[in-house]
This record gives C-alpha cells, sequence and structure tokens, in this order.
C-alpha cells in the first residue's frame, strides 16, 4: 500500500468535489434521504400490523443500519460501477497496467469515493437508537463482533464485485450484471424468514449478501450467535477466488485496439 | 414540423433496440425489485387477509403493475439534458428550428415505446409467471391502463425535464437527480400504495402529482375497490400534466438566459 499516493489521490478528490461544493452537499443530503424513504417503508408497514414474522420495527431498523455500515466502506474503495465501460470498452486499463502499483489498489484509489462515508455515520446513528430502543445491553464481545463482522462484510463485497468485473475481461463489453447484483444485495436487509427456501439457499451460499446484514446484525439482537463469525471466512473464500479471475481476466486483456 | 418529431421518435426507438442486451438484463432485475417488494409485504400481511383497503393478493398484482408501468414510464431525460447542457451541446439545439424541450419529450417517447416492446410486455409475462399476480381479462380495463400509462409517461418526463432544468443553476445536479427518483419511487404509491399511508401523510401525498403516475393507474387495473374511476385517474392526471405545464415553460424561459456553456 502507497500512502502517499493514496492521499495525492484523495486530495485530488477533494479539489474535484469542491469545484461543485453544492453538488456535493447536495448528494451527502440525499444519500441520508434515499435512506429514510427506505425506511419510511417500514415505518408505514408496522402502522397496519405490530410485528413482521416476530421482528419489531426497532429490530428492522437495526439490521437495516448495520446493512449499511460495511457497504459504505466497501464503496468508498470501490467506485467501479462503470469499469467495463470505462476501462475495457474505451481501452483505459493500458494505463492503469502501466502504473507501478498493483492493478486493483490503482483502480481503487483513482476513484475513491469519501463521500459514502456518510452512510456509514447514518448506519451508525440508526444502529445506536433501535439498540437503545431494543435495550440491547453491549458487552465488549459486541464491538470485536462488530469489527469482524464490517471487515467481513468488506471482504464478501470486494469478492463478489471482483468477479463481477473480472467478467468483463472475458465478455470485452458491459454484461448488465452487476446492476443485477446490487438489486439482489438488497434482499440482505431483511429477516430471511420472509424469503422462500431458494432465495435463502441463494443469498446464504451463492451470492451470500444475508452475510453482510441480517446475519451478523442477528448476533447483536440476541438472535444467532454463530452466523457473524463466518463472515470473514466466506469473506475470505470468495475474495481468493475472485482475485484468481481476475488474474486470468488481466492476462487476457487485449486493450481496445485504438 | 410534425414529421420532424416523429423521425426523433423513430430514431430513439431505433437505438434502444440496438442495445436490446441491456433490456434482458433490466427485465431480470425489474423482477428482481418486484421480488423484494412482494416478499416484504407477504410478511407484513402474515395471516392477515387484508391491510388498509387491499388484499394480498391485490397486493401482489398491484406491485407487479406498478413495477412495470414504472418501466414505460421511467426515463433519463433529467440526466441527458445536464449532460447537454454542461457540454455545451445544448447551444448547438437552441440554434435549430425545433422546440428543445419538445425535442427530449419526443426521444423519450421513443424510448418509452422500445421500453413497453421489450421490456414491460415481457416484464409483466413472467412477473405474471413468478408470482400469485390476477390480472383481469377485460380488454376495456386495458385500453383504459394504456391511456393512463401514457399520461403517467407525460407526468413522469415533465417532472424529469423540470429537474434538468436545474442543471442552469446548479451546474452539477447527480445528487438532485437521485433524490428526485426517491421521492417520486415512494410518492407515487411504487412502494407503498397511497392508501397505506397513515392519514396526514396521506393527506399530502394526493396533493401532490407523484400519485398521479403509479398509484391511480396501478390501482385501476389492480381492481382495488375504492373510488377509483377511470374517469377519476384521467381527470386528476390531465389536471397534473396542465398544472406542470406552467412551470416548466416559465423555468425553461428563464434558465435559457442563463446559459453559459462550459468549455464547449
Amino acid at each position: 500500500m502507497r500512502f502517499d499516493l493514496f492521499f495525492e489521490y484523495f486530495r485530488i478528490y477533494i479539489q474535484t468535489r469542491m469545484m461543485y461544493r453544492i453538488d456535493f452537499w447536495v448528494e451527502i443530503v440525499t444519500d441520508m434521504m434515499f435512506q429514510m424513504v427506505n425506511l419510511a417503508v417500514i415505518v408505514v408497514a408496522y402502522k397496519l400490523t405490530p410485528t413482521i414474522l416476530g421482528w419489531s420495527q426497532a429490530e428492522l431498523f437495526f439490521v437495516y443500519g448495520f446493512f449499511m455500515v460495511p457497504y459504505s466502506f466497501f464503496t468508498t474503495f470501490f467506485n467501479l460501477w462503470n469499469f467495463a465501460d470505462r476501462y475495457i470498452v474505451k481501452g483505459e486499463f493500458d494505463r492503469v497496467l502501466t502504473r507501478p502499483m498493483n492493478s486493483i489498489v490503482q483502480l481503487s484509489f483513482e476513484n475513491l469515493d469519501p463521500s459514502s462515508l456518510a452512510g456509514a455515520v447514518t448506519g451508525v446513528v440508526i444502529m445506536y437508537f433501535s439498540a437503545q430502543t431494543i435495550g440491547i445491553q453491549w458487552q465488549l464481545l459486541d464491538l470485536v463482533a462488530f469489527f469482524v463482522s464490517v471487515v467481513g462484510g468488506i471482504l464478501i463485497y470486494a469478492g463478489i464485485y471482483l468477479f463481477m468485473i473480472s467478467l468483463s475481461f472475458f465478455t470485452d463489453a458491459q454484461t448488465g450484471i452487476m446492476p443485477l447484483i446490487w438489486n439482489i444485495q438488497n434482499y440482505g436487509k431483511f429477516p430471511m424468514d420472509i424469503y422462500n427456501k431458494m432465495i435463502r439457499v441463494l443469498l446464504t451460499w451463492v451470492v451470500p449478501f444475508a452475510f453482510v446484514g441480517v446475519y451478523p446484525a442477528a448476533f447483536f439482537l440476541r438472535r444467532d450467535g454463530l452466523s457473524l463469525w463466518l463472515t470473514p471466512v466466506i469473506g475470505l473464500i470468495i475474495l481468493s477466488i475472485a482475485l484468481v479471475i481476475w488474474r486470468f481476466g488481466e492476462r487476457s486483456y487485449r486493450g481496445a485496439g485504438s | 414540423m410534425w414529421g420532424a418529431y416523429g423521425e426523433l421518435i423513430r430514431l430513439r426507438f431505433l437505438i434502444m433496440l440496438t442495445y436490446r442486451v441491456n433490456y434482458y438484463s433490466g427485465i431480470v432485475i425489474y423482477a428482481i425489485n418486484i421480488g423484494a417488494n412482494y416478499f416484504l409485504w407477504k410478511a407484513i400481511y402474515g395471516s392477515n387477509t387484508q391491510l388498509a383497503d387491499m388484499t394480498i393478493a391485490q397486493m401482489t398484482t398491484y406491485l407487479a403493475i406498478a413495477w412495470m408501468a414504472r418501466s414505460f414510464y421511467f426515463n433519463n431525460l433529467d440526466r441527458e439534458m445536464s449532460t447537454e447542457i454542461r457540454d455545451g451541446s445544448l447551444a448547438i439545439q437552441m440554434v435549430r428550428p425545433y422546440n428543445y424541450l419538445m425535442v427530449k419529450m419526443m426521444q423519450g417517447f421513443g424510448e418509452g415505446l422500445s421500453r413497453f416492446v421489450l421490456f414491460s410486455v415481457p416484464g409483466m409475462i413472467v412477473a405474471s409467471l413468478l408470482f400469485p399476480v390476477q390480472l383481469t381479462k377485460d380488454p376495456l380495463h386495458w385500453v383504459f391502463f394504456l391511456g393512463m400509462v401514457f399520461l403517467s409517461f407525460l407526468l413522469n418526463s415533465m417532472i424529469n425535464l423540470i429537474a434538468g432544468l436545474m442543471t442552469f443553476y446548479l451546474e452539477q445536479i447527480e445528487g438532485l437527480l437521485r433524490l428526485k427518483r426517491v421521492i417520486v419511487d415512494l410518492f407515487s404509491g411504487l412502494l407503498v400504495p397511497l392508501s397505506f399511508f397513515p392519514g396526514a401523510a396521506k393527506s399530502v401525498l394526493e396533493w401532490l402529482p407523484f400519485q398521479a403516475i403509479t398509484y391511480l393507474p396501478a390501482s385501476y387495473l389492480a381492481g382495488k375497490t375504492i373510488n377509483v374511476s377511470a374517469g377519476h385517474v384521467f381527470l386528476v392526471q390531465l389536471l397534473w400534466v396542465t398544472g406542470l405545464m406552467v412551470p416548466l415553460v416559465w423555468i425553461w424561459h428563464s434558465a435559457r438566459q442563463r446559459l453559459f456553456v462550459q468549455g464547449g
């Protein structure tokens, strides 16, 4: 890790964003409002029914808040949603390959998006208030568990999305699979009991988004003591697979031919 | 003159057809989103057969219709406009002998038509296979509904144009656009039908244009029992189309005085 380069890229980021200050703040505020809208659906639902499959409103809020934390750390360093278009189709990956840093680190630094961290703050605030409502007694172990599950969650996201962008080395075009996965990801915010068996299996073992949201959150809610500790394990497995695919993909990269 | 606009519709329609691969994944994404809402609402209903004014069967049908209507009326006119304003190509557009807003509208309609063929119709079939959707067999309902979603398209596009024009004032509107999208999704009743909102929120939303985009047409076709008659839906929609015309034209005329081309 080249920290000096990290700060250099961070400085560039700040300068770029400060060109359009209003938009920067509007983006932060709108991100928060985006979350509020999603929570509004839950609020409306609980006006009609006291409990959803045994989960209280505060518990669902807590899961939601937790879900936001690893994701916002992840998107701060992974802002490559248009990777196929920009780097493969337009051939910018040529330039990345000529840089001394590891290509993944280079890509991450070039596309830093620290404004996403606002999501982590919102998430922690939501967790804090809903934990108070539920009356969770915090212990030291929770702090360790929180750290482990956030890091594990980041690894899972990194693994899944690195895998997805690696595919564009082979297809040489946008596959449309990224937005698809992103939409499935949102399933991880809700208790798995609401889904049918097939989707539960999918979210646990195929695209394990249950492990970035409801499974670890259930630990703090004292509903599930085990799953949380599996998060980093699963994260490491997926990330290793993704890195292998990435290496293969990088080798088959041929440039845009211009 | 109208021939030129017709040509714009045709062109955009053809452009969209060229990139149809995006639409296959798009249909899956809509199915995923309908699924997310369906499972959540199924859990919310739990053992209740009816909440507010809808049964679970009506709710499922409502969600599928609402999302499929969205796949037709949805467009990125706001983002396109914002790009054209910022990169200066708007200057060329304004010199040409046509109305820029009309051009955008027609392009949006061309896009809508291709979305309808490639997206809404197959999407509705997929959704009916995956989820317990009960669609009406009365052809008259469908004819009326098509008219309604056309007006939904007009309303949504007008809101998009107004949002796009904000580029004149804010230069960068990425954040604003995201907010607008979320507001339209929630307030239009895509995520929660209006009748499910608590009293105060509901009466506020009834005075906003968004309900005419999704809630009214989808309620009509899903066969909700409340006072949703076709005439009522059309009336509210037409009123809002007229109502939004005023700020749209006004902002367009005052905004173009501010045009400065960045780096053009």
